[in-house]
């Protein structure tokens, strides 16, 4: 009984990747499993919900259209302000970023459901295809005036020998920053939410006079639950605006 | 990157029962390739398919609004235009109503002064007729008194005994008379 409580209560075990159909390539496993199923669902209803919002036309738009073009305008704007109108080329993968990230992280929220992005393999992925572009599009636009990006003008000769490292490890620091922040964010929240409700459900086992602390525990879950929401869409907005402003880099290297 | 592979590895590889699962490795091929799948085929549906049809629903919406607009301000530049139009033509109506007014009274003066003038100069007339017969009457009334005055003059001087010339007492007459 015991044991088998602690593994439901296992706050680890939400992260398990499971086999659902196995599939292996040339001795690779590529097996669809719950992460693929989760991540196909996000993107089916980017789609979907896209796809309707878009299917609509209208110029008096409906509800749906109206939040999607909402969501339209909210990424070209940020794309806009921080990246610049020349930004806008990039307007489609940031747009895509944020949504498959946002989705991902929203049904992370619905109990029993695996978070996508609480795996480093996929933010790490992201975070590497955000730098590969930056830094493909930054020699192919600029060639190699994009190392100006390491030499900020303005700043006096003589300090540049201590600038030009700085930048260049913060430079390189971006996908590890940029992949961890995401990683660490959703998996920290997810653990949190299931030791408080995991708690909440041990004391109440634990005996009549544990009850007032149980909802103390569940209390702090939900209010913890609320804080997740606001972190899984404010985890989205900072992955897609960080690559707006690596974008950015790219398009403008001389800051 | 690799540094967490081999973190991963590491830990899978100590013995320990548990591994964390997002440091196991097994899944990461598979990981890789559906994210590529499902991350690919998502930027292209939306950035082939959705998007352009939202931004062209939206620019759409964009032009409309504007040529609303645009219409809007031409109807009320019309109406301003109809409104000055209108205001000119009640002006020159107004002055038309005064010119023709003025006219009328001037046409009516006229007709007055000369009815006047007329009236007048058949008053004048017809005075200047009665005063001619007055004095044509006076005269002749005048006339009568100075026969009679003569004729008593002489019959008052025949009775005193004297027997003036005729000349000298119409002479007489004349001078007592006038």
């Amino acid at each position: 009984m015991d044991l088998q409580f602690r593994q439901i209560a296992d706050p680890i075990k939400q992260f398990e990747v499971v086999k659902w159909f196995d599939l292996k390539v040339g001795g690779v496993d590529l097996s669809f499993t719950n992460a693929s199923g989760f991540m196909l669902l996000g993107v089916t209803m980017v789609i979907a919900f896209f796809g309707y919002a878009a299917s609509r036309g209208q110029l008096v738009p409906s509800r749906i259209q109206s939040i999607g073009e909402m969501g339209y305008g909210f990424v070209a704007d940020m794309v806009r302000s921080v990246a610049g109108e020349e930004g806008l080329k990039f307007f489609p993968f940031v747009f895509t970023l944020f949504f498959f990230i946002f989705f991902a992280n929203m049904i992370g929220m619905s109990p029993y459901a695996f978070t996508t992005t609480s795996h480093i393999i996929v933010t790490a992925a992201l975070a590497l295809l955000v730098m590969a572009i930056v830094i493909g599009y930054g020699f192919y636009k600029n060639g190699l005036g994009f190392l100006k990006l390491f030499a900020p003008s303005g700043a006096p000769w003589y300090i540049m020998p201590l600038l030009m490292p700085i930048e260049i490890i913060s430079f390189f620091a971006r996908p590890l920053t940029l992949s961890l922040r995401l990683f660490a964010n959703m998996l920290a929240g997810h653990i949190m939410l299931k030791l408080f409700a995991g708690f909440a459900v041990t004391l109440v086992g634990a005996g009549a006079a544990y009850i007032p602390v149980a909802f103390l525990a569940f209390g702090m879950g939900v209010a913890l639950n609320a804080l997740e929401f606001l972190v899984a869409a404010l985890q989205a907005y900072v992955f897609a605006i960080l690559t707006c402003v690596y974008l950015n880099d790219a398009l403008h290297p001389a800051h | 990157m690799s540094l967490i592979a081999l973190a991963a590895d590491a830990a899978a590889n100590s013995g320990e029962a548990p591994v964390f699962p997002p440091f196991e490795t097994w899944h990461f091929p598979s990981q890789l390739f559906w994210l590529t799948l499902l991350f690919g085929g998502l930027y292209i549906v939306l950035s082939r398919m959705i998007l352009p049809r939202l931004s062209a629903t939206m620019e759409r919406r964009g032009d409309h609004i504007a040529s609303d607009l645009d219409q809007a301000a031409r109807l009320d530049e019309q109406a301003v235009e109809a409104q000055q139009a209108l205001e000119l033509r009640m002006a020159e109506a107004r002055a038309k109503a005064r010119e023709t007014a003025n006219e009328a009274r001037a046409k009516m003066e006229d007709e007055i002064a000369r009815d006047t003038a007329k009236v007048d100069a058949d008053m004048d007339e017809k005075l200047a007729e009665a005063e001619a017969r007055i004095s044509e009457l006076r005269a002749e009334a005048m006339a009568n008194v100075e026969s009679v005055a003569t004729d008593a003059a002489s019959a008052i001087a025949g009775r005193f005994g004297v027997k003036p010339s005729a000349s000298d007492v119409t002479s007489a007459v004349k001078a007592a008379l006038n």
